[in-house]
């Protein structure tokens, strides 16, 4: 053992790993793991000139929690509430990324009004998630205020999920060939209502942040991403289409229903946080479109397949599913040795790709604006770790 | 290059203005939040407390426990546990006891009776999918959402005790 590593008491592991630099001049910083713009555990360690990023580097791992390990041991119903702790804030597009895997490889059908009721909670839960990144990214920025305007959307959908669901923010929800409940006229009535008092909203939304140049400095010509960059570490969701590429799953290779429906894919070429902001801005308006046809052509019928396996036991082989997160590309590879619980399950966390890039693109930025691009990326910590 | 800064800094303090504009509409709005302690929520529904036992329609002490044991095998956090009497022995001792009914007797007697259902709270995760797979519906949510304790131990619930609790209050508010 060495021991000089251990009588040097100048950081712990990382922070020895990094310290190695030409220059005597600069300064070691830790931002986080308790840091209020890194919304949760993810630490950065800084080496700074002055005000100056001169290196970065994320060191993950304080949430790790072991998910696929769980799915190893588990069998694939106990998993059901697993996927949804791993991004709290989309939980079901994480949900519908295990179900849909499932049934890909047990070749379980999905009955129409399933696929439907599916599309419209993971697209409310989508603008929920996007209506948290809104106010706490701003809240990062400095402005308190219109984090309580989104919570107060919030907390009405949530409402609305709660009665069908039974959770306010991990749910599960889906269920291998279907969904756990059915919905009701008054879940229909509601939710028409939250999207007609939404677009009403994002009008204020507008008026309110969008607009006000302070946030436009805050946030236009700050951590440009190029295509290149955003290629070169896997990133996906806003944070790709925010760099010009319009790239969506729900797009490029439609699952469930998604293909019936008209909407559009934003995309802007600014690569800035502007940028990123946009595209969230307007896929929550998309989102809304989205639900408004789903509502309009709500099949009838069942809400769950009658001969959906209650214990699911798939035949050996591999299957990925990936479906369209508020962050990103969801990916699960499950392979199967026809056991009751997976062989293995890989995750694919978008915001893990996303993160990667920071490291790349902070440098020579200044920590105010660090702080301006973390939050633009939309973090979320206990995805990234697993 | 004067000119354009000017303009920006006019335009820049118009957004300002508007955003004032929203702010003081929301100002003058009626109070939306629940100040917790002196008022509450009026409506939990669809809120998932922790599960309860169903009470049977004939007895209200007994529950519709069937101690299949398929809510423990599904349990994710493994925090549901109960015990039953074993049904062989008991038909045994009672067909010695009453020669008689033995033809009749043996299907109602096939029966195991629960003895006790506890759910440790500390590690139940509000799946629901103990309640989903119950074969004879004797799971159900409870609506207690106000839980706070200072030990651990009084999250460990005995569940077929609540439902004999329960069975008495009402049987005391009826009587």
């Amino acid at each position: 053992m060495n021991l000089d590593l251990r009588l040097d008491t100048s950081g712990d592991f990382y922070a020895q790993k990094f310290q190695p630099t030409k220059r005597d001049d600069t300064l070691i910083l830790n931002m986080g793991p308790q840091h209020p713009s890194t919304h949760g555990v993810l630490r950065i360690l800084l080496e700074i000139d002055g005000e100056y990023i001169v290196r970065a580097e994320p060191v993950l791992g304080y949430i790790h929690r072991m998910h696929e390990k769980m799915a190893e041991v588990m069998s694939y119903p106990q998993y059901l509430p697993n996927p949804a702790r791993t991004d709290y804030l989309h939980a079901l597009a994480w949900g519908w990324a295990h179900v849909g895997a499932v049934e890909r490889i047990m070749g379980i059908e999905v009955p129409e009004r399933a696929e439907y009721i599916r599309v419209i909670t993971c697209e409310l839960n989508r603008i929920n998630s996007h209506l948290l990144w809104w106010g706490a990214y701003l809240l990062d920025l400095g402005a308190f205020t219109p984090i309580m305007y989104s919570f107060d959307d919030r907390e009405i959908i949530m409402d609305i999920m709660q009665r069908i669901t039974g959770s306010r923010l991990t749910y599960c929800y889906y269920r291998f060939g279907g969904v756990s409940d059915d919905i009701d006229d008054r879940f229909v009535n509601e939710t028409r209502e939250q999207c007609a008092r939404m677009k009403e909203r994002f009008k204020m939304y507008k008026d309110l942040v969008t607009d006000n140049f302070i946030l436009r400095k805050r946030v236009e010509e700050i951590g440009e991403i190029s295509v290149q960059t955003c290629r070169k570490y896997g990133a996906t969701g806003p944070v790709l289409r925010g760099s010009g590429q319009a790239y969506d799953v729900r797009r490029a290779e439609p699952y469930s229903v998604y293909d019936r429906f008209d909407f559009n894919i934003p995309a802007y070429d600014t690569c800035d946080a502007m940028g990123r902001y946009m595209v969230r801005m307007d896929e929550m308006q998309e989102s809304i479109k989205i639900i408004e046809q789903a509502l309009d052509s709500l099949p009838q019928g069942d809400f769950i397949h009658p001969k959906a396996p209650k214990r699911a036991k798939p035949p050996a082989g591999d299957v990925y599913f990936a479906v369209e997160g508020a962050r990103g590309k969801i990916g699960m590879h499950l392979v199967s040795d026809g056991g009751k619980s997976a062989y293995r399950l890989k995750l694919r966390a978008p915001g893990f790709s996303n993160l990667s890039l920071f490291a790349e693109v902070s440098q020579g930025t200044l920590i105010s604006d660090a702080v301006s691009i973390l939050g633009s990326l939309d973090l979320v910590i206990p995805e990234i770790d697993r | 290059m004067i000119v354009k800064s000017i303009r920006e800094t006019v335009a820049g303090m118009w957004s300002l203005l508007v955003g004032m504009k929203v702010t003081s509409k929301n100002f003058i709005q009626p109070n939306i939040t629940v100040h917790y302690p002196r008022q509450s929520v009026k409506s939990l529904e669809g809120y998932r407390g922790h599960i309860e036992l169903v009470p049977n329609e004939d007895d209200p002490f007994k529950s519709k426990c069937i101690a299949c044991n398929s809510c423990v095998r599904i349990c994710p956090s493994a925090c549901i546990s109960l015990k039953a009497s074993k049904p062989k022995k008991a038909a045994a001792k009672e067909g010695a006891a009453d020669g008689a009914e033995d033809k009749k007797a043996p299907a109602k007697k096939a029966k195991p009776e629960l003895l006790s259902f506890v759910l440790d709270y500390n590690y139940c995760c509000l799946c629901g999918l103990c309640v989903q797979s119950c074969p004879s519906g004797a799971l159900r949510y409870s609506s207690d959402v106000y839980l706070a304790g200072f030990s651990r131990q009084e999250f460990v619930i005995d569940l077929l005790a609540r439902l004999q609790y329960q069975a008495q209050k009402k049987g005391a508010a009826n009587g």
